[in-house]
């Protein structure tokens, strides 16, 4: 009986670790394309990653479903409306990228690689400080978006927003594969994470793809945040920080500068961290990433399914 | 005097404080194959690469089918037909053969004609024919140079630029490519190719310059050049 | 060699007349300001050693500080009180603390062989992640150590040993002691640069591969240089510990191990002077921003955290304008000052 009592819990974390590794995998594809064209950690993306669900529940908060004071208890925003929220963040969110990309890292293209990581972390800091300073520094109730309801599979529960979770994050994925693989921006994306100056000759043209990158990227962090922000209703200007670091991970594990890598990568983390947070102990959940991580980069470098490593340094 | 296809205008380019092209003027007209000769680190790359947008000139004009393209970003020239085959090693390692040379008409839009083209890239280099599925970087230093030049035919070029296409290669091989050059040139193609080896780049083109320490000393008709006695005791080894 | 100990005995002395200077005229809080001046020297400097001179890039330095901190804390109040019970804070002996340090410094070094030994196969941002990552597992780790406090850490650490006749001047003791290990760490660094081995580094770091050629062993001489800038950092750490008299493992998150990759980059990755510019530079800025963000927020006009908005973009701004860095990899000399006279844009903004 005991023994039937762990496999239904151990089911039951992986699932649950599903959600939380869907939203990892939307934050890694952001990380891992970046990093396949420059070569860079873009510290900035975890921060819009957080400005994606401020926008969202902005628009929320002035379309009239949020209480003015922020202890109050927001109201269901009909689905229909939500999705035009998350398509607005996603547009938002898109720009704010490119934006970044523009100021903080085109002008130091040709200035080595470590110049380009310290703007990076010069710009995640100045969104997360001048976040606080714009919406303030207490958290915000998210609103809800639909009723909370709970399927059950056998032993396991399903509750509806990790359905959509996981849901979403499939479809987004299978789009963006598609995009990389079957269009022309596409090719151009993949043609200047092999070579920026051959893909010039070629061409194409890279300032433009850089930016196409970073705004795609981007975009999948303002569902990721939105995703997360449903899930766990308080958001912060800080609330980036850790999973934007664990994502990146994520985007390591599971091969950089691959997509599928991507999602594999932030699925184990994922469902790791619930199993282990569940079964173990709660504050080595948080390790579980870095633990992950150091094995995969002892073992295999170029990460679980990246390519053979190309060494730029 | 007809338009001409090329025409560098006393071009000056810097690396920094280095003066690496000191007024560097040529002229190619269409049709012509034009050599540009001379020794390591003479220019030579430097001088294609301020031709074909990839660096900036700090005086001087680039000018192309009659229009300065100086400042004009390389992905454009490459749409308006002005298309550089780098040496062997530009091309991406990592994609298959046949994806390489996709991406060589990624300015192009018209579907069956890149369809034709790619098969008729395969009937000038057989070998890449034999070598599609399989990935640049294991394909041997001929091969790559020959997808190197198939690629720059695949954005249908009115001028093509290669550089050092015998770099590193066995003599036959180099006869092969220069071979196709000269097939490349009948289709109507002009032609500047930059190389080390004088001997048979001057057996290949109609004019050509010779570059030292980023300036034009000498030019005329390949002809001219492989009888003169500076060059004969210079760069043919005679 | 003579020369060095001379130098070693002219820093004795100066942080010795620091010591009485501080206790006697100046204000705590500006006391403060230079405890946390000087031990973001010793971290600049000794990540410096891997990251700038060998260019391996690190990123697991709070890692490193965390080991220290809490290697020394326990053996300073085990050894000072003889229990963990709360009471009064008191000094440690001499002895005492020198066997903390002692302790810290060769725990933090043995992990970082353990750890550099691997992690310097890798290259690049690879390395500078698996670094990143030590530190973080180091520290979700300290967090479930009950013996060691949890995630509340360590209080009632003791403070810095007295020096005789220094009875009267405790306000400056943590001082003397912080820059007593920058003194040292400056002097062997310097040392180090010019020696047989600091140039093997700097071999390793313009091409390795030339390097190997030449007989150098480079996976162990980088190792080697990993495991002096662990040192280091964990002193980095034990001096924190006992300067605050508390410790806990969320003040060596990885945001603290970037801030010291920051102070390289901004000052010039590989110079000494440079490092120790950045360390002075970011350590001092947002807190020179304070009063600024006050005023405003008594005018009625509260800017939230405007300090570290401005940090940030003087950053960003800074990298686009200097990507090299102030000093690049040149050290502060009357030469490079003269050099710069004519623009005079640029004050001197030097450390000895």
């Amino acid at each position: 009986m005991a023994e039937a009592d762990i496999t239904s819990q151990l089911l039951q974390y992986s699932a649950n670790g599903l959600a939380k590794g869907s939203t990892y995998a939307l934050m890694a594809v952001g990380y891992t394309l970046v990093y396949g064209v420059l070569q860079l950690i873009n510290f900035a993306h975890a921060e819009v990653y957080m400005l994606g669900s401020h926008f969202a529940y902005y628009q929320a908060r002035w379309a009239g479903y949020l209480p003015e004071d922020s202890a109050g208890k927001p109201e269901s925003v009909p689905i229909g409306l939500a999705l035009g929220f998350v398509a607005v963040a996603m547009i938002a969110c898109s720009l704010v990228g490119m934006l970044i990309e523009r100021i903080a890292y085109r002008p130091l293209r040709n200035a080595g690689r470590l110049a380009p990581l310290i703007t990076a972390i010069g710009v995640s800091l100045l969104l997360q400080y001048g976040g606080q300073a714009v919406f303030g520094t207490e958290p915000k109730l998210f609103p809800t978006f639909m009723e909370t309801e709970v399927y059950e599979l056998g032993p396991i529960k399903f509750p509806n927003t990790n359905v959509l979770i996981v849901l979403t994050t499939v479809v987004l994925m299978t789009a963006l594969t598609l995009f990389v693989t079957k269009t022309r921006p596409g090719a151009a994306m993949r043609a200047c994470s092999h070579d920026m100056k051959t893909a010039r000759l070629m061409g194409i043209n890279v300032n433009a793809t850089i930016s196409l990158t970073f705004g795609i990227g981007s975009a999948m962090a303002a569902v990721a945040g939105v995703l997360v922000a449903m899930d766990q209703p308080a958001i912060t200007p800080l609330m980036g920080v850790q999973i934007g670091l664990k994502a990146f991970v994520a985007a390591v594990v599971g091969g950089i500068g691959s997509i599928p890598g991507a999602a594999l990568g932030g699925l184990i983390l994922g469902v790791s961290e619930s199993v282990v947070g569940g079964l173990w102990e709660t504050s080595y959940a948080e390790a579980v990433a870095f633990v992950f991580l150091i094995v995969v980069l002892l073992f295999k470098p170029s990460g679980l399914l990246g390519k053979a490593t190309r060494e730029k340094v | 005097m007809t338009e001409a296809m090329l025409e560098l205008v006393d071009l000056n380019v810097y690396y920094g404080a280095i003066h690496a092209l000191r007024g560097v003027s040529l002229r190619v007209n269409p049709g012509e194959v034009v050599t540009l000769i001379g020794a390591n680190g003479a220019g030579k790359t430097t001088t294609l690469a301020a031709a074909c947008g990839l660096l900036k000139s700090r005086t001087g004009d680039v000018r192309y089918a009659g229009a300065s393209i100086a400042g004009v970003p390389t992905h454009q020239l490459v749409a308006r037909g002005l298309v550089m085959a780098p040496e062997g090693r530009g091309i991406f390692p990592a994609l298959t053969v046949e994806e390489n040379l996709r991406l060589g008409a990624y300015s192009r839009r018209d579907k069956p004609a890149i369809e034709k083209d790619l098969q008729r890239g395969f009937d000038i280099f057989p070998r890449l024919a034999e070598r599609k599925r399989q990935k640049g970087g294991t394909l041997s230093g001929g091969e790559q140079q020959m997808l190197a030049i198939a690629r720059a035919l695949m954005a249908r070029p009115k001028l093509l630029l290669l550089d050092e296409p015998s770099l590193g290669l066995a003599p036959l091989i180099v006869q092969t490519i220069f071979e196709t050059i000269d097939t490349i040139s009948k289709e109507g193609v002009t032609i500047l190719l930059v190389e080390q080896n004088a001997n048979i780049a001057l057996k290949h083109s109609h004019r050509a310059y010779v570059i030292e320490s980023g300036s034009i000393e000498f030019a005329g008709t390949s002809a001219e050049l492989r009888s003169d006695p500076r060059v004969k005791a210079a760069y043919l080894g005679e | 060699m003579a020369r060095t100990i001379a130098i070693f005995l002219a820093a004795l002395a100066g942080c010795y007349g620091l010591n009485w200077f501080l206790a006697e005229f100046i204000e705590v809080v500006y006391v403060d300001y230079l405890n946390l001046i000087g031990i973001a020297i010793i971290l600049a400097v000794s990540l410096n050693v891997v990251n700038g001179l060998t260019g391996q890039f690190s990123l697991g330095h709070a890692g490193f500080m965390a080991v220290g901190a809490f290697v020394a804390s326990p053996i300073s109040i085990w050894l000072t009180y003889g229990e963990f019970e709360s009471g009064p804070l008191a000094h440690a002996s001499l002895l005492h603390f020198g066997l903390a340090l002692l302790a810290c410094g060769v725990g933090a070094a043995l992990v970082g062989v353990v750890v550099g030994a691997p992690a310097l196969r890798l290259k690049g941002d690879y390395l500078a992640i698996a670094t990143l990552g030590f530190g973080e597992i180091t520290r979700i780790m300290l967090q479930s150590q009950d013996i060691l406090g949890g995630p509340t850490g360590l209080k009632r650490i003791p403070k810095m040993p007295q020096l005789p006749g220094t009875a009267g001047w405790d306000g400056g003791t943590s001082t003397f002691w912080i820059f007593l290990v920058v003194a040292v760490l400056v002097i062997l660094t310097v040392r180090l640069q010019r020696s047989t081995f600091g140039r093997a580094l700097i071999a390793i770091r313009e091409n390795e591969l030339a390097a190997e050629t030449m007989g150098i062993r480079s996976s162990r001489m980088k190792v080697m240089a990993f495991v002096y800038g662990a040192f280091f950092a964990g002193i980095a750490g034990a001096l924190f510990a006992h300067y605050q008299h508390s410790v806990r493992p969320d003040d060596f998150t990885a945001v603290r191990s970037i801030g010291v990759v920051v102070m390289l980059v901004l000052g010039g990755l590989g110079s000494v002077t440079g490092a120790i510019t950045g360390a002075v530079f970011v350590t001092l800025l947002p807190i020179m921003l304070r009063p600024v963000e006050e005023s405003l927020a008594s005018s009625g006009t509260p800017i939230t955290g405007l300090s570290m908005i401005v940090y940030a973009l003087l950053l960003i701004a800074f990298m686009i304008f200097r990507p090299q860095g102030i000093f690049g990899q040149r050290e502060l000399s009357l030469k490079l000052l003269r050099s710069w006279v004519p623009s005079a844009v640029r004050g001197k903004g030097g450390k000895p």
